[in-house]
């Protein structure tokens, strides 16, 4: 007889063969169609996701993994501004996955270099064919994530960062949609050299249904900050992976706003490779009605001396969703590792749900290692005093709401950046209070 | 027990006593001595023949061999669980005897005095007190009080061999007797319950469990009524290749309140021997049960030859308001250890409580915690989990804790620490959090860290060589659990947690 394990991977291996039948390899250089053709490889043999895998627990992959994306309306935002209008960047623009040179500024910036990923897959000798694909690959142990192989093979857009010094303005990433049933991948490679810094924005909503993936590799002494704020239409599904490869004596720190979305899962793997390293990874997370949002992280820390914090906050209402699986896994020669992390969901009314598994692995004796993960109700206590010192009722809910979510707003470096966040999330709550 | 040489009154100065202790302790596994008796076995191997003929020498009943069958047939179609932190070699199933009992049992004693007299001497020599007029070895010399008594139930491989104080607890109308026996005798409220809090095929060592479980524990204690002594069940596994598959039922009516105490050991061997059990605990309104265990299984040499696997199913089930649940465990043995003692917290008002001391030492591998499921209005529940991890040993705290949409105005509490001796150990943690109301509180801390220089170095100042000062430290570590436990297992408990660690420093 066949038993149940067996049986599963047979049925998530069949549908990867459906899904490799159905699609052609895109067009491209050598290097590019081996990485392309390794990740396909990589899709047959550990089959596509199932939410009856454990990594996918919480939360269906069955929308991100069917074959055609369920349209989604466009969200207007009306006369409100753009997300980080006010700052001075370098703005990229995709339209529904597609690079628009006519809406984008000139990609030139001192100290990075920025090409097109169809471009660089037609030249040889091109920095990022060492990492495309390379950290994905790496990824996929001890947890297969096949999504993000999915997307190594099939994406064609997507850009080629290189940092070799210390950039004056961020690099944004502005994610516009049109068509409503935009199905669209997205493969991002940044690479920050020794000794520079880079800050990169991204913001959109970019399609009805994103699979995107951004591999990252911050040489020693390298620092880059990531901000993105992933738009508000409340039907558009993403899958986002971000990799992460630390050198000694680097920094690396990303902060995620989600605000609506009917599912939204956001990988972010992070290897602490050389000593001394740094990784903050933050989020903030609104939502309401059928809103499903998945934070699912995994550092690893194999070098000694090196520091990770985990910061997520989730503001949940009317069945809204949050899922937080965050895992520091500590190896043997990373002594002296200081690993911390807290999720902690604030429920609105009695049919939000939070779901999570904060998960340690550890090693390393000598370490320190904590984890914490909370979630109740707004503390009745707090607003009866505020309520008592003359604050109406929304108001106070209101402040405390934003105070809930401090810890995980200055996790952002630029205070500009955290300012405008902030703001944003001001807007959805007063939006959204009832 | 047998090896703490203290006076009579332990309850001052626990903590010196404790060093004392591991200076008198030579050798790490105490209990590693094999008894050299007759033993029946059944053929090798496992089949529907095999559970028919433990069920026969048994003398069960029609309903309940199709019970086992059904069960068996299940397990077939069963896959052993691999999402564990366990490195678990494959188990020869095949290989085992799944019924062994002594020769000299073949006819049922009527009382202990019938019982083999060197089956006698092996729990004299554990310390069990089988007489009645004798107590625990811990308080060995002290006043005989109504308030020291426990009751014992002595299970050696597949057979219980008998149970102590029987016509007492009687009067009071608690039935204390082994499976097989409430099999024969009660076979209505076996009926009723067996199963019901831990199904055939919940899991598959339950499935195992369930197809060829040859004796075990069984407590009906009736509404109103407050057990007048403690109740014990020792486990033994003593002859080679064979599996102990022991099935324990506790009931408690309404407004009954009992307190059970769980002891295991082993003799040393190379081969690994399997031991899976299931405890159900049904818990009324209003009604209370402590279950305490101290695991001390043979736990294989320094490096990793023999010993016992551990894959245990616990589970109590409040069904009815108020109803109060608390398991307190030990695991300070098994080369490998799965064990989640669980509370399904159903009434309103319903409490469950989880306190475990894991420790693992030189190969070791433990992957042990509880879940505590939310589903009535107001249920409350709090874990406090201590892992140690030392030598090349893995340890992993596993936990669940969910509230459903209904069982609002809830509340859990969890609080993981992991201590690390040495740098080739591991020690993980685990939870999954499940919050589907919003005026449910739940909090999760876990911390992990080594034995803290500073203490180790005061203690070092005031005279105490390395391994009695890690010995301290440690049990300082696990104080929130050891004070949950009834005063005879503390005792144990303390010696046993710096035995474990033995040769672990330095």
């Amino acid at each position: 007889m066949v038993f149940p394990r067996a049986k599963l991977l047979q049925q998530k291996r069949e549908a990867a063969a459906a899904l490799i039948d159905a699609r052609a390899l895109p067009e491209g250089g050598a290097w590019i169609t081996a990485a392309r053709m390794e990740a396909r490889d990589r899709i047959a043999a550990l089959g596509l996701p199932t939410k009856r895998d454990e990594y996918w627990k919480f939360t269906d992959p069955g929308s991100l993994t069917a074959a055609e994306a369920a349209p989604a309306p466009v969200f207007e935002i009306g006369d409100e501004s753009a997300v980080f209008d006010g700052i001075d960047r370098v703005r990229l623009v995709f339209v529904d996955g597609v690079f628009d040179a006519d809406a984008s500024d000139a990609p030139e910036l001192a100290g990075v270099e920025i090409s097109l990923l169809e471009d660089a897959a037609g030249v040889d000798l091109h920095w990022a064919r060492d990492l495309y694909g390379a950290l994905e690959a790496e990824g996929q142990h001890p947890v297969a994530r096949p999504l993000a192989a999915v997307n190594t093979a099939y994406a064609t857009q997507g850009l080629l960062i290189r940092a070799t010094g210390k950039a004056q303005k961020p690099v944004s990433l502005i994610y516009r949609r049109s068509a409503e049933d935009a199905d669209v991948m997205l493969h991002h490679v940044i690479r920050v050299d020794s000794g520079a810094e880079l800050t990169v924005l991204e913001n959109g909503p970019a399609a009805a249904r994103l699979n995107q993936v951004m591999e990252v590799d911050v040489a020693d002494g390298g620092t880059l900050h990531h901000v993105r704020a992933q738009g508000r239409d409340h039907e558009r599904r993403a899958a986002a992976h971000l990799f992460a490869r630390l050198g000694a004596e680097s920094v690396f720190k990303t902060f995620t706003l989600t605000a609506n979305g009917a599912m939204v899962r956001n990988d972010c793997v992070v290897w602490l490779n050389g000593k001394g390293g740094v990784a903050h990874i933050a989020g903030v997370t609104v939502g309401e009605g059928a809103f499903h949002h998945d934070d699912t992280v995994f550092i690893t820390h194999a070098a000694p001396g090196c520091e990770s914090r985990q910061v997520f906050k989730k503001v949940l209402r009317e069945g809204a969703v949050g899922v937080f699986q965050g895992k520091i896994l500590v190896r043997q020669p990373a002594q002296l590792t200081d690993g911390y992390q807290i999720s902690q969901a604030l429920l609105m009314d009695e049919q939000a749900q939070f779901l999570a598994k904060p998960e340690l692995e550890i090693y390393a004796d000598d370490v320190k290692c904590s984890h914490g993960s909370t979630s109740g109700e707004i503390d009745p206590t707090s607003l009866f005093y505020l309520r008592s010192r003359g604050v109406p009722e929304d108001e106070a809910k209101m402040l405390l709401v934003l105070a809930f979510l401090a810890e995980a707003l200055e996790e952002i470096e630029d205070p500009a950046l955290a300012e405008d966040l902030r703001s944003r999330i001001e807007g959805w709550l007063k939006r959204h209070q009832r | 027990m047998a090896a703490l040489d203290t006076t009579a009154d332990v309850r001052e100065g626990v903590d010196r006593e404790t060093v004392e202790t591991v200076r008198s302790m030579s050798g790490t596994y105490k209990h590693g001595w094999e008894t050299d008796i007759e033993m029946e076995f059944a053929p090798k191997g496992l089949n529907e023949d095999i559970i028919r003929l433990i069920s026969d020498k048994n003398g069960e009943p029609e309903w309940m061999l199709e019970w086992r069958l059904d069960a068996y047939r299940r397990w077939l179609t069963m896959e052993e669980p691999d999402w564990a932190l366990l490195e678990i070699p494959p188990i020869p199933y095949q290989e085992q005897y799944y019924y062994a009992k002594p020769a000299s049992m073949t006819e049922k004693p009527k009382s202990l005095d019938d019982v083999d007299p060197k089956l006698l001497e092996t729990y004299e020599k554990l310390g069990i007190p089988l007489k009645e007029q004798m107590l625990l070895a811990g308080v060995e010399g002290a006043e005989v009080s109504n308030d020291r008594k426990v009751a014992v139930d002595a299970v050696f491989d597949s057979v219980s061999l008998g149970t102590t104080f029987k016509d007492e607890l009687a009067k009071a109308g608690v039935i204390f007797c082994s499976i097989s026996e409430a099999v024969q005798k009660y076979p209505e409220l076996v009926k009723k319950y067996l199963g019901s809090v831990v199904p055939q095929n919940d899991n598959f060592f339950a499935a195992l469990n369930s197809a060829v479980f040859s004796d075990g524990s069984f407590v009906y204690v009736p509404a109103g009524v407050r057990c007048p002594m403690e109740l014990s069940t020792y486990f033994r596994i003593n002859a080679e290749n064979t599996g102990q598959f022991e099935r324990t039922l506790i009931i408690a009516e309404k407004g009954a309140h009992v307190s059970y105490l769980e002891g295991c050991t082993a003799p040393k061997r190379d081969t690994h021997q399997l031991h899976a059990a299931v405890v159900e605990i049904v818990v009324l309104e209003d009604a209370e049960v402590k279950y305490s265990t101290v695991q001390n299984w043979y736990p294989g040499d320094e490096d990793g030859v023999g010993g016992i696997y551990n894959f245990v199913t616990k589970r109590a089930d409040c069904r009815e308001a108020r109803a109060k649940v608390m398991w307190t465990q030990v695991e300070t043995g098994s080369a490998i250890t799965w064990k989640y003692p669980s509370c399904i917290l159903r009434g309103d008002d319903t409490q469950g409580e989880f306190y475990s001391i894991a420790i693992t030492n030189n190969h070791q591998q433990a992957d042990t915690g509880t879940k505590m499921i939310h589903l009535g209005k107001n249920s409350k529940s709090r874990i406090v989990s201590k892992g140690i991890s030392a030598g090349f040993a893995q340890n992993t705290y596993r936990g669940l804790v969910t509230m459903h949409p209904k069982a609002t105005n809830s509340r859990n509490y969890t609080q993981c620490d992991s201590l690390l001796i040495g740098d080739r150990c591991g020690a993980h943690t685990v939870p999954y959090i499940e919050v589907k109301n919003a005026s449910s509180r739940v909090e999760h801390e876990a911390t992990t860290s080594k034995v803290d220089d500073d203490q180790l170095f005061y203690c070092r100042s005031r005279g105490m060589d390395e391994e009695e000062a890690v010995a301290l430290v440690v049990n300082g570590f696990c104080r929130e659990v050891l004070q949950e436990l009834p005063m005879e297992f503390a005792m144990e408990a303390q010696a046993l947690v710096a035995i474990s660690l033995e040769g672990s420093v330095g």
